[in-house]
């Protein structure tokens, strides 16, 4: 090899390395070990009550409630295949959309927290994205919070009369968008800018991810309402027997 | 149902178009993740930040998961969400033309 082949060969082997190291992982989540241990327990702690709920909640689907198994599945595999998906956006970075939506419209916000919890410990352990430490920050930011908020728009349309679908549609989306205002704000709680109030370090972060979510979360209300269809299509009595629909 | 027929196709190009617009209209960029921003920020905001606990997978494996690897989990986790979904939709189509074909016997 000659010296000019060999300079070459180990500046492509820098170049390599100097691109590889760079964290092109991850993408909404809190990364692991960005919270201080106190943070990370507290986060927990809080997500706990919600968690129980949801665990007895889907114990009675178990036990009692045997139809609407499927449809429970549904809304977790649809959580699993919608936050696997990066998807770019407009500000020239790629996130994705959490997909709590549709299992909080149809099983209410408590259920959801486990079926997103079981995501969650996916992607920390085996994809690095996210983490074990910041699973309670997350878990509150993703499986619970972005669920009330779906929960209550969409009761809140169903209330006001407003086209189903709109309704099915603004839950998805505002409740993706809530999770990342959440997330600004367990953020900011930990780290506060110059000024040092959290209010202002909270818009910050807000400032850094709501351009890049916006149009995702769009996409998730898009589909959220396209799987609702299929559902209301073919799936009228488990829809029924989960209370969701009540007359036909 | 011809209605819900055609809000269904005009949805599903939207999610494409808002999905795919940007990857040409933003030629050239980083595609990075948005996770990644709020790191910077945060190191922006406390100077240099160390990581104080480092993902149990990338500990085990002394250092980053390959990213080729890693697209392959990524298409593991859609790929049994997917599985599942189709699964059950399938089952719930198939159910309701054998319904439909039964009653009109």
């Amino acid at each position: 090899m000659t010296k000019t082949q060999k300079r070459v060969l180990k500046f492509s082997i820098m170049f390599a390395l100097v691109f590889a190291v760079c964290p092109t992982v991850s993408a909404m989540h809190i990364m692991e070990g960005y919270l201080p241990p106190a943070f990370c327990i507290a986060w927990g702690i809080v997500c706990i009550p919600f968690l129980v709920k949801g665990f007895y909640s889907i114990k009675k689907i178990f036990t009692e409630n045997q139809k609407t198994i499927t449809i429970l599945a549904m809304a977790g595999a649809y959580i699993f295949v919608i936050s696997a998906l990066k998807i770019p956006s407009v500000t020239g970075s790629c996130s994705h959309m959490t997909g709590t939506g549709l299992g909080a419209i149809l099983f209410g916000p408590c259920t959801v927290s486990i079926l997103g919890i079981i995501v969650l410990i996916f992607q920390a352990i085996l994809l690095a994205h996210g983490g074990l430490t910041t699973l309670g920050a997350n878990t509150f930011s993703m499986a619970i919070a972005g669920p009330f908020v779906s929960f209550g728009v969409y009761a809140l349309c169903k209330k006001c009369r407003v086209n189903k679908n709109v309704g099915v549609f603004l839950a998805a989306m505002l409740g993706d968008l809530f999770t990342y205002c959440v997330t600004s704000i367990q953020l900011a709680l930990t780290y506060q800018n110059e000024g040092g109030s959290i209010v202002s370090s909270a818009a910050e972060f807000f400032g850094v991810f709501v351009p890049t979510q916006l149009p995702l979360a769009v996409v998730e209300g898009l589909l959220t309402v396209l799987i609702m269809m299929a559902l209301e299509n073919y799936a009228k009595p488990e829809l029924k027997a989960i209370g969701f629909e009540k007359s036909v | 149902m011809k209605r819900e027929g055609k809000i269904a196709v005009v949805l599903m190009v939207l999610v494409i178009a808002i999905v795919v617009i940007p990857l040409f209209a933003l030629k050239g960029a980083e595609f990075g993740g948005s996770d990644d921003a709020g790191s910077q920020k945060v190191e922006e905001l406390t100077g240099e930040y160390e990581p104080w606990f480092t993902p149990v997978f990338e500990t085990a494996l002394n250092g980053e998961i390959p990213g080729e690897v890693e697209s392959l989990l990524f298409c593991v986790q859609t790929g049994i969400g997917v599985g599942i979904v189709a699964f059950i939709m399938g089952r719930f189509v198939e159910r309701k033309k054998h319904e439909k074909s039964s009653s009109s016997c």
